[in-house]
């Protein structure tokens, strides 16, 4: 029998999180929550532990302690390429996008189908897959380059095919690190716009340093200093926090 | 799409003038002896061929092929050699029946690892799966645990290190230094003759050229494409979910089970098996006609192998002493000057050309028929 106020179900309970390296906490006794459809922007100064964090929920970094729940299932204990199936994708600061390849088989790979060693040797490129890398193609602006090697792509169109990669992904809740990170002004916009389109149905947790662009999409936004929560709340009550200005925002 | 056929133009070209020089120009123009050479050095490019998979596509250098290639060798050595050692043959022997260098080291039965070769299935199953278990059990430590490049190589190394002296000391078990000689018959043919060896050269053509099939097969599947995708990228590779390590043992075991054909293949064809092609030297000799080839090329492999045998055939003849240098200054000048082997030197001055000329003749020959069909009142299409 239920009664009285049952607690919220959230997608990402991150709990006493904790990653030490040689004594140094990059992240220290961390806890926050995130629920089903927000769009939350962690801000913070440099160092202060933003990207660990992402790298801890995704499994690049194993935590000394602490608990990171997604619906219910445990991630600290999990490898890798289990937590994405589990439904978190992250793409990384830095444009990570197999420069061999071409953009179709850059974004087919990412497709969530054959990922085991036999699956993929038996993997049929049908219309559904040819569909779908179109699909998202035509939403990452690489429609007409499909058939181009990703070397040869600005850092702006890589940054663009690893987004689509993770959008093909189709994970509940996405991480992105510092997404709008050297582009031009243009591509900023075009970004932007992009975001607006794949956050939707879906939880997104970002790393970004742009203010305009944070105040555009965050519903609530967490500060991170020295590896700890400074302030958290919606961007109105985040910019007015004293102490969120002294060390950050009054730079 | 960009490839829905299984070859593309330069690699259908590869393939028939491949074949063609292996299966027809070769056997026409070389006696016997000089065929068997070829065959010697083509049991090397079926490990050449593991190696584009596993080192050029996969990015997972491994300087302990020579171990795979010698397990498949003494599996099919084994099988000869219990053959050869019939009571009928060994009967000057304290124990007859066993292998004459087991009686050497009065060693008076026959050990109970080498019962299941007294059969050509089981042994040729043995040539298959017992190099690919060891691969796979070593890719399993090693990848698992994250461990690569580099280091890997170096594991590899000290693995074939370990192998041959393993076998040195083990004598009574393995032959030892001498390895497995005077190997016979096969099922009661005799491998030695003329005949023989030409037949057991065109099985072998067809063997490479059904591992070349596999190996373009594995190259089209998204499999390849994500071996190509983890050596770049492997951390991507893994937040797509794919378990990197998996698809590393899978490279590394088919390296190996191609070594081991190629093993099996060189007992036959030369009639003895030995720890010189086990060790450190013929390792990572076998990692450099991978190189001169072009890693990145399953023809170029083939073609790099049996050039630089010859090389070493031609100068070993002539300047014995010579050919280490000659070996080691080919190595270090493909990876300083062409990075891409042979393949690379093919693809980007002499496949140009060819391109070039067939686009001016089906340029030219458009046109020549465009005009001859306005000459004839046809409408030009």
């Amino acid at each position: 029998m239920l009664i009285g106020h049952q607690p919220k179900e959230f997608l990402l309970a991150v709990e006493g999180l904790t990653v030490s390296f040689d004594g140094f906490k990059a992240v220290n006794d961390l806890s926050f929550y995130v629920e089903e459809n927000e769009i939350r922007v962690i801000i913070g100064p440099n160092g202060a532990g933003k990207t660990t964090v992402l790298d801890l929920i995704c499994g690049k970094t194993k935590a000394t302690s602490g608990s990171v729940q997604f619906r219910g299932t445990e991630l600290t204990k999990l490898k890798e390429n289990q937590i994405v199936q589990a439904g978190v994708g992250r793409k990384f600061q830095t444009p990570s996008v197999y420069d061999d390849l071409t953009v179709f088989e850059n974004l087919e790979i990412s497709y969530p189908r054959g990922r085991s060693v036999f699956g993929s040797l038996m993997f049929k490129r049908d219309a559904a897959v040819r569909e779908r890398v179109e699909e998202v193609a035509e939403m990452i602006f690489l429609k007409d380059r499909l058939n181009m090697y990703a070397d040869v792509l600005s850092h702006g169109q890589k940054q663009w095919l690893e987004i689509g990669m993770l959008l093909i992904q189709d994970p509940d809740l996405l991480m992105l690190d510092e997404p709008v990170a050297g582009m031009s002004v243009s591509e900023r916009v075009k970004t932007a716009e992009l975001l607006n389109t794949i956050i939707k149905n879906r939880s997104v947790l970002v790393i970004e340093h742009d203010m305009k662009f944070v105040e555009d999409i965050a519903h609530k936004v967490t500060v991170l200093h020295q590896g700890q929560i400074l302030s958290e709340g919606t961007m109105e009550k985040v910019q007015n926090d004293p102490k969120v200005i002294e060390v950050y925002l009054g730079h | 799409m960009i490839n829905s056929r299984f070859f593309n133009r330069s690699e259908l070209l590869g393939f028939l003038s491949l074949l063609l020089l292996l299966a027809v120009i070769l056997p026409l123009f070389l006696d016997v002896f000089r065929l068997n050479l070829v065959a010697k050095y083509l049991t090397y490019a079926f490990v050449a061929l593991g190696l584009v998979m596993c080192w050029g596509y996969g990015g997972i250098l491994s300087l302990g092929q020579g171990v795979f290639f010698g397990l498949g060798g003494y599996c099919m050595a084994m099988f000869l050699k219990l053959e050869a050692s019939s009571v009928a043959n060994t009967k000057i022997q304290s124990t007859p029946g066993i292998p004459d260098f087991m009686d050497w080291n009065q060693i008076t039965s026959l050990p109970m690892f080498w019962k299941p070769f007294h059969s050509l299935t089981l042994t040729i199953i043995a040539i298959l799966v017992v190099p690919t278990l060891l691969a796979f059990i070593i890719g399993a430590a090693m990848f698992k645990r994250r461990v690569g490049g580099v280091y890997f190589a170096i594991i590899t190394q000290a693995i074939a290190a370990i192998a041959t002296i393993l076998i040195i000391g083990q004598q009574g078990y393995t032959g030892g230094i001498n390895g497995m000689t005077d190997l016979r018959t096969l099922n009661g043919w005799d491998i030695r003759t003329d005949h023989a060896k030409v037949i057991l050269y065109f099985f072998e053509v067809f063997v490479l050229f059904a591992c070349i099939i596999t190996a373009q097969f594995i190259r089209l599947t998204k499999l390849g494409r994500i071996l190509v995708a983890m050596r770049e990228q492997e951390d991507r590779v893994r937040f797509s979910g794919y378990s990197v390590a998996n698809f590393k043992i899978f490279a590394f075991c088919a390296a190996a089970m191609f070594a081991a054909i190629g093993g099996a293949m060189f007992t036959l064809q030369i009639g003895f098996m030995s720890p010189s092609f086990v060790g450190i030297v013929p390792s990572i000799e076998m990692v450099i006609y991978t190189a001169v080839g072009g890693r990145m090329s399953i023809f170029g492999a083939v073609y790099g192998t049996l050039l630089v045998n010859y090389a070493k055939t031609m100068l070993s003849e002539s300047f014995p002493e010579l050919w280490l240098f000659g070996l080691g200054g080919l190595f270090i000048a493909v990876v300083l000057f062409f990075p891409n082997g042979l393949s690379g030197i093919w693809r980007d001055h002499v496949a140009r050309h060819i391109d070039r000329l067939i686009a001016m003749r089906s340029s030219k020959s458009k046109k020549a028929w465009a005009i001859k069909s306005a000459a004839d009142g046809a409408p030009a299409e």
